[in-house]
C-alpha cells in the first residue's frame, strides 16, 4: 500500500497534467495554419480538454431497463452519473455519492448494488434495472404499490433506492421477520424516518407471496 | 475524480503483467473503497486494472482447509453453505460489515486492503502521516474517539476497519499472493502491519502483488463462535470495538480458543496470550473476566477514546459468554 501514497505524492505532476500540456502544445502546433492568436485562444478555451475527453472515452454496452445501449464513456464516470446525466434516468438519486446512504441503489444482473461506488465501464455487458424499469406500463410493481399504500415515504428522496433494495431484500430471502428486514435494509437511510412504514410495506409484499 | 486509463484483465497473469508495466497503476475489484478514495483525491492512480472478472471467485474445500478466491464477493461468501457450516465466525463477521448492497460488490481481497476510516486520513485539508507522510498525525492530539488503544505509534493511531479480517486473523487464515517474487503465502497475522515509522504502509503485500485468495484451516470451533460488533448504531456503521471469539468446549471445559479484536489497532488484533489462558479453564463468567483483564495488557487510551479501555474487556466477556452459550 505504500505504493499508493508515494504515488500520490508523485502525482502532483500527474499524467493528466502532462497530457493536457501535450495537447495544448499540439493544439498550438496543428493551429499553425490558423493565426497564432486563434490557436492560443483554442488552447485557452480548453478545446484541448474536449479533444482529450473524446479520445479518452471508451465503448460500453449495457442493457438498461430492457433496452440495449451502446455508449461511449470516460472510465471515471460512475454508473450513477451515467444513468442520471447521460441517460436522463434521474429516478436513481444521488444522496451522498460515497456509499453511505443507499439512495443510488440499482440492480445489476438482478442484484442490488450502489451505483455511486461502481464505475460504469466495470459493468460492461450487464443488465441494469433502475426504478424507472419496475412498472409495466401503467401497472406499478407490487413494491411500489405497497410503498404507496403504507406511506413508505415522506419527501421521497430515498424512495427509489429503498424500493430497489426492498425488492432485492425479498429476493435474497432476507425478509422473514421485521428484525431481519431492518438489518438487511440498513444500507438505505431515510432522513424523514419513514422506516416503520417501509418495513410494513415489505412485510406485506413478502406475505402476499407475489414474485418480485 | 481525475482522469485515468482503464484496462480490464481476464486472467491473473495478464493483471500481473499490466501492473508490472505501469508503476502508477492500481487494481480495482469491487471498487467500494477505491472509488470513494479516488473521488476524494486521497488516491489518484493513473491506470486502473479491473480485476473484478478474474476467475478467482471459487470457494472450495481442499484437504483440511477452505479456500476462498480473492474476487469472491462478501455476500457470496456469507451465503455459501460450506462456509456457513465450516466457518460460521467468518459469516457473522462478514454480515456485520457495511450493508447488503456493499457486500454484493465488495470482494475478499478488497476487504482486507480497505483503508482506515480515520477522519484525518479522509480530510485532505488535515494532516495525516498515512495519507501524506511527514505531515503529522492529526488524531494524536485531535478528535480520536475511533482510534487505537493497542500497537499505535507517535506517527499514527488509526485503526483497521475490516470486520472480515478480524475473523480471518482469529481463524489462522493464510493469504496466497502472486507477483514479482512469484507465489507466496502470508500468514494472516503478518498480513497487516503496525504503523511504526511508516504508517503509509498498511500491509506486507508488496507493490505489484495480487491476492489470489485466502485459506482457512479446518477447526473444531463451529459450535461455539461469536462475532460481537459494538458501534454507534445497530447496523451499517464501523466498529468502535469488535470481538471475534471461537471456542472448543468439552464437558464445560475450554479445550481450545481463538480471540481477536477489531477497531482497536492498526491491524486486526489477535489475543494469543488470552487464548492460552482460556485453555483448560471451565466455562464461567469469572474465567472470562480474568481473560479479558489479561487481554487489556498494554492498552492505552487517548483523550476521546478512553471509553474503549472499559468497553473492550466488557465486549470480550460478552462475546465469550455468547460463544460458550452462557447467555
Ligand atoms: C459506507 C460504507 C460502510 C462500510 N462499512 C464497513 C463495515 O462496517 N465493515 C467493514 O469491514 N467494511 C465496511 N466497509 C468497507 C467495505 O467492506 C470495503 O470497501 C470493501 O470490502 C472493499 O472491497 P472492494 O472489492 O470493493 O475493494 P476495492 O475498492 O476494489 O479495492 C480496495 C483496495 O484493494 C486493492 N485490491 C482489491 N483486490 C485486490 C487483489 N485481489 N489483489 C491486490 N489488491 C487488491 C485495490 O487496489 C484497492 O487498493 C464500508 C464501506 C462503505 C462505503
Ligand atoms: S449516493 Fe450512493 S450511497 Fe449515497
Ligand atoms: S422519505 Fe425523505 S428521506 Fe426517506
Amino acid at each position: 500500500m505504500s505504493k499508493i501514497n508515494s504515488r500520490d505524492q508523485q502525482s502532483g505532476e500527474s499524467k493528466s497534467d502532462s497530457r493536457r500540456d501535450f495537447l495544448k502544445q499540439s493544439a498550438v502546433l496543428t493551429g499553425a495554419v490558423l493565426t497564432p492568436s486563434i490557436a492560443l485562444k483554442a488552447a485557452e478555451a480548453q478545446w484541448d480538454e474536449k479533444l482529450a475527453e473524446a479520445l479518452e472515452k471508451i465503448p460500453l454496452k449495457l442493457e438498461v431497463n430492457g433496452v440495449s445501449k451502446s455508449l461511449m464513456v470516460e472510465p471515471r464516470v460512475t454508473l450513477l452519473d451515467l444513468l442520471r446525466e447521460q441517460l436522463n434516468l434521474t429516478g436513481t438519486k444521488k444522496g451522498c455519492d460515497y456509499g453511505q446512504c443507499g439512495a443510488c441503489t440499482v440492480h445489476v444482473n438482478g442484484t442490488r448494488v450502489l451505483s455511486c461506488l461502481t464505475l460504469a465501464v466495470m459493468q460492461d455487458g450487464r443488465k441494469v434495472t433502475t426504478i424507472e424499469g419496475l412498472a409495466e406500463g401503467d401497472q406499478l410493481h407490487p413494491m411500489q404499490e405497497a410503498f404507496l399504500k403504507h406511506d413508505g415515504f415522506q419527501c421521497g428522496y430515498c424512495t427509489p433506492g429503498q424500493i430497489m433494495s426492498a425488492i432485492a431484500c425479498i429476493r435474497e430471502g432476507h425478509a422473514d421477520s421485521e428484525e431481519e428486514i431492518r438489518e438487511y435494509m440498513s444500507g438505505n437511510i431515510c432522513r424523514c424516518g419513514a422506516y416503520p412504514n417501509i418495513v410494513n410495506a415489505i412485510v406485506e409484499v413478502k406475505k402476499g407471496g407475489k414474485k418480485v | 475524480m481525475i482522469q485515468f486509463q482503464y484496462t480490464r484483465a481476464t486472467a491473473a497473469k495478464a493483471a500481473l503483467d499490466a501492473i508490472s508495466r505501469d508503476k502508477t497503476a492500481m487494481f480495482i475489484a469491487g471498487g467500494t473503497n477505491l472509488v470513494d478514495l479516488m473521488k476524494r483525491g486521497i488516491v489518484s492512480p493513473e491506470r486502473l486494472i479491473d480485476i473484478s472478472r478474474l476467475p478467482l471467485t471459487d470457494i472450495t474445500t481442499e484437504g483440511k482447509s477452505l479456500k476462498i478466491g480473492s474476487l469472491a464477493l462478501n455476500s457470496t461468501v456469507a451465503e455459501n453453505k460450506t462456509v456457513q457450516q465450516k466457518q460460521p465466525l467468518l459469516v457473522q463477521a462478514l454480515n456485520a460489515g457495511a450493508s447488503a448492497q456493499i457486500r454484493n460488490m465488495a470482494t475478499v481481497g478488497g476487504n482486507m486492503l480497505q483503508r482506515t476510516r480515520c477522519h484525518y486520513f479522509y480530510d485532505t485539508a488535515l494532516p495525516c502521516n498515512k495519507r501524506e507522510p511527514g505531515s503529522g498525525c492529526g488524531a494524536l492530539e485531535g478528535f480520536n474517539r475511533m482510534h487505537a488503544i493497542f500497537g499505535f505509534s507517535e506517527k499514527c493511531i488509526a485503526v483497521h476497519p475490516s470486520d472480515m479480517s478480524v475473523a480471518l486473523v482469529a481463524l489462522d487464515a493464510t493469504v496466497v499472493v502472486d507477483g514479482p517474487k512469484g507465489q507466496r503465502r502470508i500468514p494472516f497475522i503478518d498480513f497487516h502491519r503496525l504503523p511504526g515509522d511508516r504508517p503509509e504502509i498498511d500491509t506486507n503485500l508488496l507493490p505489484g502483488e495480487l491476492i489470489l485468495g485466502v485459506e482457512i484451516p479446518d477447526n473444531r470451533f463451529a459450535k461455539n463462535v461469536h462475532y460481537l460488533k459494538v458501534r454507534d448504531r445497530a447496523s451499517y456503521a464501523f466498529a468502535l470495538v469488535s470481538v471475534a471469539a471461537a471456542l472448543q468446549i468439552e464437558k464445560k471445559v475450554i479445550r481450545d480458543a481463538r480471540l481477536a479484536l477489531g477497531g482497536v489497532a492498526h491491524k486486526p488484533w489477535r489475543l494469543s496470550e488470552a487464548e492460552r489462558a482460556l485453555v483448560g479453564k471451565p466455562v464461567s463468567e469469572s474465567t472470562f473476566r480474568e481473560v479479558a483483564q489479561l487481554a487489556m495488557k498494554g492498552a492505552k487510551g487517548f483523550k476521546y477514546n478512553e471509553y474503549k479501555l472499559k468497553l473492550t474487556p466488557n465486549a470480550i466477556i460478552q462475546a465469550l459468554k455468547v460463544a460458550s452459550k452462557l447467555v
